[in-house]
């Protein structure tokens, strides 16, 4: 076939990019060369925009074992454990096809991280929709959120955290990003770095059909009106076979067979087996003939670029091909040699005894595109918005419209279709500060968070990238955890339009900022770039997937209120910041204006002296106070207890909406007993701790001031209706 | 006391319900699907998840297994049977139990801890709980919702083989604390020899007060004595 301008485009490569390829391959390629060559240069693979970028960013510390650039990131945890994790996005397919693409997200990153030797034990994601008006929303959220479920629960992996979030600017290009958390033994985690010659590399799993062809490049380009076109681009996933291959390869890799080890992800079998030989400085020769094939007469091409689910390659120890075949017969899986290790350096395939294509591995890997495209620094909008300005509302309709809006309601219609008990080890589930989830057996815990705020990235990205690092950490923290590190996803618009470049390389320095100072390193992450359809980009939304450790399950703390007549103190300053608050998002629509400002060294000291305070037992719960402000993290302790408050306003802020409503970093409430108060103060005045002495708990009654005062039971109530009635379950 | 816990391709309970059996005492062995022999058990649990992928039907491939063949001429000789979620659904596409368990009334996977009230607590399986008390267990399942005809519904309730009914926490069965569409509010039946349970909630993950709470133990403590 003669490779034509058209073909290169639909290839999605550019002109000047085919011309590198002619130079590194020293002639034209073949169609199937060119197709590998569209797989592995794309954004979604090759982090062509990012990598300038992203290599700022902190990756190193004493408890990081492995960073960035493996299938996902490791952590130590003390007594030989091991934490494997890592975020992806999902976000193309599954706006083509929410329930496959949303399940395929799962899988993908489950695979990620069984690959490395760990068992998954839980389960997070952050996803965002466009506002529940537009038409197409509800199907959205309804099959990403069964497809999130679907995989989920019957491979048995607990989904403990999310986050659910509605803005129109979600309304042609959702975000689907899903985090997986495993368990492994430090001293046997698996890497992808092929070693040695002419070792045999294994085809395991599902059998290869056609299904996901070129779904890496699909992801790496903007949405249009053809969008509908692609589904066939998108995976089928069977959450059943996976279960099969995580437990087959688990129990392979108790036996000393494996030398590598890379799952089939975007670009499948093309991506791994370059992975493989590319860490290891090798060469690999596939026999495309043995690739087990669920459709008749598949070509080289569709076997190479299919992104079928469900499949692993792996390289063994010469000798252990029956040992290893064994356990995959065991659980009915197929088990191939489709392949060796070479010292060509070359991708060499065969089909039907020909060499239908040999390719250096570097020209697909570090000969790749590399950009560092060109970017325009944000103009901030120093407008500050003025309360006196908008139009009245009143206090408690405020409230009451936000504790009812879709953004702030309770999400039990969501995280019930997520099964977060099995595997038994699930302390604390969505909808407090940080889910923790116990070590199996062991008398400590992990804490795990997602966190976005794409609103504070928008207008300002530097600060919004520390913010939700920030944020992240302060939830962690407040279930008595210790922070460890963050896995990150990065969901931006196009590249080429130097503004959005210019968020992504804001927001990262911005990450990594707040990173360095919390000494929270990066371990792994992953860039979504081409959010968007017809040059309208997304918010620039960073997701930050944190982990923390909790070394004794005595010393968990959650935000539920435990006690009638306890104090409430408000640990950190409160300056009342209203633009880019829930309160002015969700009443106004307004969006202008500059977010909060993050001030690293307040975090964390204040963050420390919570979790000095949670460790000595002195505090009976206590919760960080993010969007919505002091106001819903207040409700959000009343809900989950049943227990009311009584707030009185301290005289120095004088206007009601910013003292409650204002989104000032750092702060955290926490309840006290009566009589250990004086201890508490004394403990944060010789720390010089900025601390405010708010109020009590109290029954029944949510009453703050004057100005409001609401039964628990209605405004659970209120915090309760959306979904379901959205989702017609109330009519 | 010994027990069993078979493990089908797809089951995600197994390890669970064994942690489960161990910490109360038993002695317990994993059997694997594809053997044909049982070791020697006083009590056979078929743990809940997602056997053989829920493919064709929840339970249905399951209960034609190698190793049911051996369950159910243990369970027919008196050998103490208990089916958690899946468990329950295979132990009806055996004919063990009968009815059938059909979708959740709102379509959807429902995942969530619910309070269920003790029907019938002379039996094996229930009698360290007291007739009537009200106990919190995590249910998480499609296919929940039990449905029978009417005559063997009345053989359930005069023969006293109606062990759980949702409920709610002031122990009110009606339709709005039943989660899932049961006739009747059935969260577990009993067979006419009562050596045999199936439930839909999890009393596995009921076993630790630090996890969640503790009122899956008695459960298992019931069958100990």
């Amino acid at each position: 076939m003669k490779i034509t301008n058209d073909i290169i485009e639909s290839h999605g490569l550019k002109l000047e990019e085919y011309s590198k390829i002619k130079l590194l391959l020293n002639r034209e390629p073949n169609f199937l060369e060119l197709g590998i060559f569209s797989a592995m240069w794309n954004e979604h693979c090759s982090y062509k925009s990012s990598k300038v970028h992203l290599k700022k960013l902190p990756v190193k510390n004493k408890n990081v074992i492995q960073g960035p650039g493996e299938n996902a990131g490791v952590i130590d945890i003390g007594d030989d454990d091991a934490i494997v994790f890592k975020i992806e996005s999902h976000n193309h397919p599954s706006f083509i096809e929410p329930y496959q693409g949303a399940a395929t997200g799962v899988g993908g990153i489950l695979r990620d991280v069984f690959t490395m030797g760990a068992r998954p034990i839980a389960l997070l994601n952050s996803i965002h929709f466009g506002d529940p008006k537009n038409k197409k929303t509800k199907n959205l959220l309804n099959g990403v959120v069964s497809g999130i479920g679907g995989y989920g629960n019957c491979i048995g992996i607990p989904t403990v955290a999310g986050e659910t979030k509605f803005n129109s600017t979600y309304n042609e290009n959702i975000l689907v990003n899903a985090m997986a958390v495993g368990l492994a033994n430090k001293k046997k985690i698996f890497y992808s770095k092929a070693k040695g010659i002419n070792k045999p590399v294994v085809y395991v799993g599902s059998k290869t059909g056609r299904d996901g062809i070129h779904g890496a490049s699909m992801a790496s380009a903007e949405f249009d009106e053809n969008t509908e076109e692609k589904k066939p681009t998108v995976q089928v996933g069977d959450p059943f076979t996976e279960k099969l291959l995580m437990e087959a390869c688990l129990e392979l890799m108790k036996k000393d067979s494996i030398i590598s080890i890379q799952d089939m992800g975007a670009a499948g079998l093309t991506s791994s087996s370059v992975e493989m030989a590319y860490k290891g400085n090798l060469g690999i020769e596939l026999y495309l003939d043995k690739v087990p094939c669920r459709e008749e007469n598949m070509s080289p091409y569709e076997m190479m670029l299919s992104e079928s689910q469900e499949r692993m390659l792996i390289i063994l120890e010469d000798g252990k091909e029956n040992e290893a075949k064994k356990i995959f017969n065991k659980w009915d899986l197929d088990f191939v040699v489709i392949g060796k290790t070479t010292d060509s350096k070359d991708l060499s395939l065969k089909y039907n005894n020909k060499t239908v294509a040999t390719i250096p591995i570097e020209a697909l890997s570090s000969k790749a595109p590399l950009y560092d495209r060109k970017w325009t620094k944000k103009k901030l909008d120093k407008k500050k918005i003025n309360l006196k300005d908008l139009k009245k509302i009143k206090f408690d309709d405020a409230f009451f419209k936000i504790i009812s809006s879709p953004n702030q309601s309770n999400k039990n219609w969501v995280t019930e279709q997520f099964d977060q008990m099995v595997m038994g080890d699930t302390i604390e589930r969505s909808g407090t500060n940080a889910a923790v989830v116990k070590i199996h057996g062991k008398e400590k815990a992990i804490a795990v968070t997602v966190d976005s705020s794409a609103n504070y990235c928008k207008s300002h990205p530097l600060s919004g990238g520390k913010q939700i690092v920030c944020e992240s950490w302060r939830n962690l923290v407040a279930v008595g955890a210790k922070p460890i590190a963050i896995t990150n996803c990065l969901n931006f618009g196009n590249p080429e339009n130097p503004e959005i470049m210019g968020q992504f390389a804001e927001n990262v320095l911005g990450i990594k900022e707040a990173c360095e100072f919390l000494n929270y390193p990066v371990v792994s992450g992953n860039v979504s770039f081409y959010n968007g359809t017809n040059k309208n980009n997304i918010f620039p939304t960073p997701v930050i997937g944190g982990v923390g450790l909790i070394n004794n399950i005595n010393k968990i703390q959650n935000h539920k209120f435990k006690k009638i007549d306890s104090q409430i103190i408000l640990i950190g300053k409160t300056f009342g910041h209203i633009d880019q608050s829930v309160f002015i998002n969700e009443l106004y629509n307004l969006y202008e204006g500059m977010p909060p400002e993050v001030n690293l060294l307040n975090e964390k000291n204040n963050g420390d002296i919570v979790l000095k305070l949670i460790n000595a037992g002195n505090i009976n719960s206590v919760h960080d106070v993010s969007v919505g402000g002091i106001i819903l993290a207040l409700a959000e302790m009343s809900l989950s207890s049943n227990i009311g408050v009584k707030i009185n306003k301290p005289k120095k802020l004088s206007n009601l909406f910013n003292y409650f409503f204002g989104e000032d970093q750092s702060r955290y409430l926490v309840e006290v007993d009566k009589s250990n108060y004086s201890n508490v103060e004394k403990i944060l005045k010789d720390n010089n701790i900025y601390f405010d002495n708010i109020g009590v708990t109290q029954k029944e009654y949510f009453e703050l001031d004057k100005v409001l005062k609401i039964n628990v039971k209605e405004l659970y109530e209120l915090n309760n209706r959306w979904y379901n009635n959205y989702n017609g379950l109330n009519s | 006391m010994n027990s069993s816990v078979i493990v089908f391709p797809g089951s995600n309970c197994d390890r669970d319900v064994a942690t489960a059996l161990t910490k109360l005492q038993f002695k317990n062995k994993m059997v694997w699907h594809k053997d044909s022999e049982l070791p020697k058990s006083d009590l056979i649990v078929i743990p809940g998840g997602f056997s053989y992928g829920d493919y064709l039907r929840s339970g249905a491939i399951a209960a034609k297994s190698n190793i049911l063949k051996e369950v159910i001429k243990a369970a027919n000789s008196g050998c103490l049977v208990l089916g958690i979620c899946n468990g329950f659904q295979i132990l009806i596409e055996t004919g063990l139990l009968q009815g059938a368990l059909l979708r959740n009334k709102n379509l959807k996977f429902i995942s969530k801890d619910v309070s269920l009230k003790i029907i019938n607590n002379e039996n094996k399986f229930c009698k360290k709980y007291k007739k009537n008390n009200i106990i919190n267990l995590n249910i998480a399942h499609n296919e929940g919702n039990y449905f029978t005809n009417k005559d063997h519904l009345k053989e359930l309730e005069d023969n006293e083989l109606i062990a759980f009914k949702y409920c709610n926490k002031d122990g009110l069965i009606n339709e709005s604390t039943n989660p899932n569409g049961s006739i009747s509010n059935i969260a577990g039946i009993l067979n006419n020899k009562k050596n045999i349970l199936g439930m839909m909630p999890h009393p596995e993950r009921m076993v630790d007060n630090l996890i969640s709470n503790s009122d899956g133990v008695e459960l298992f403590t019931s069958i100990l004595n």
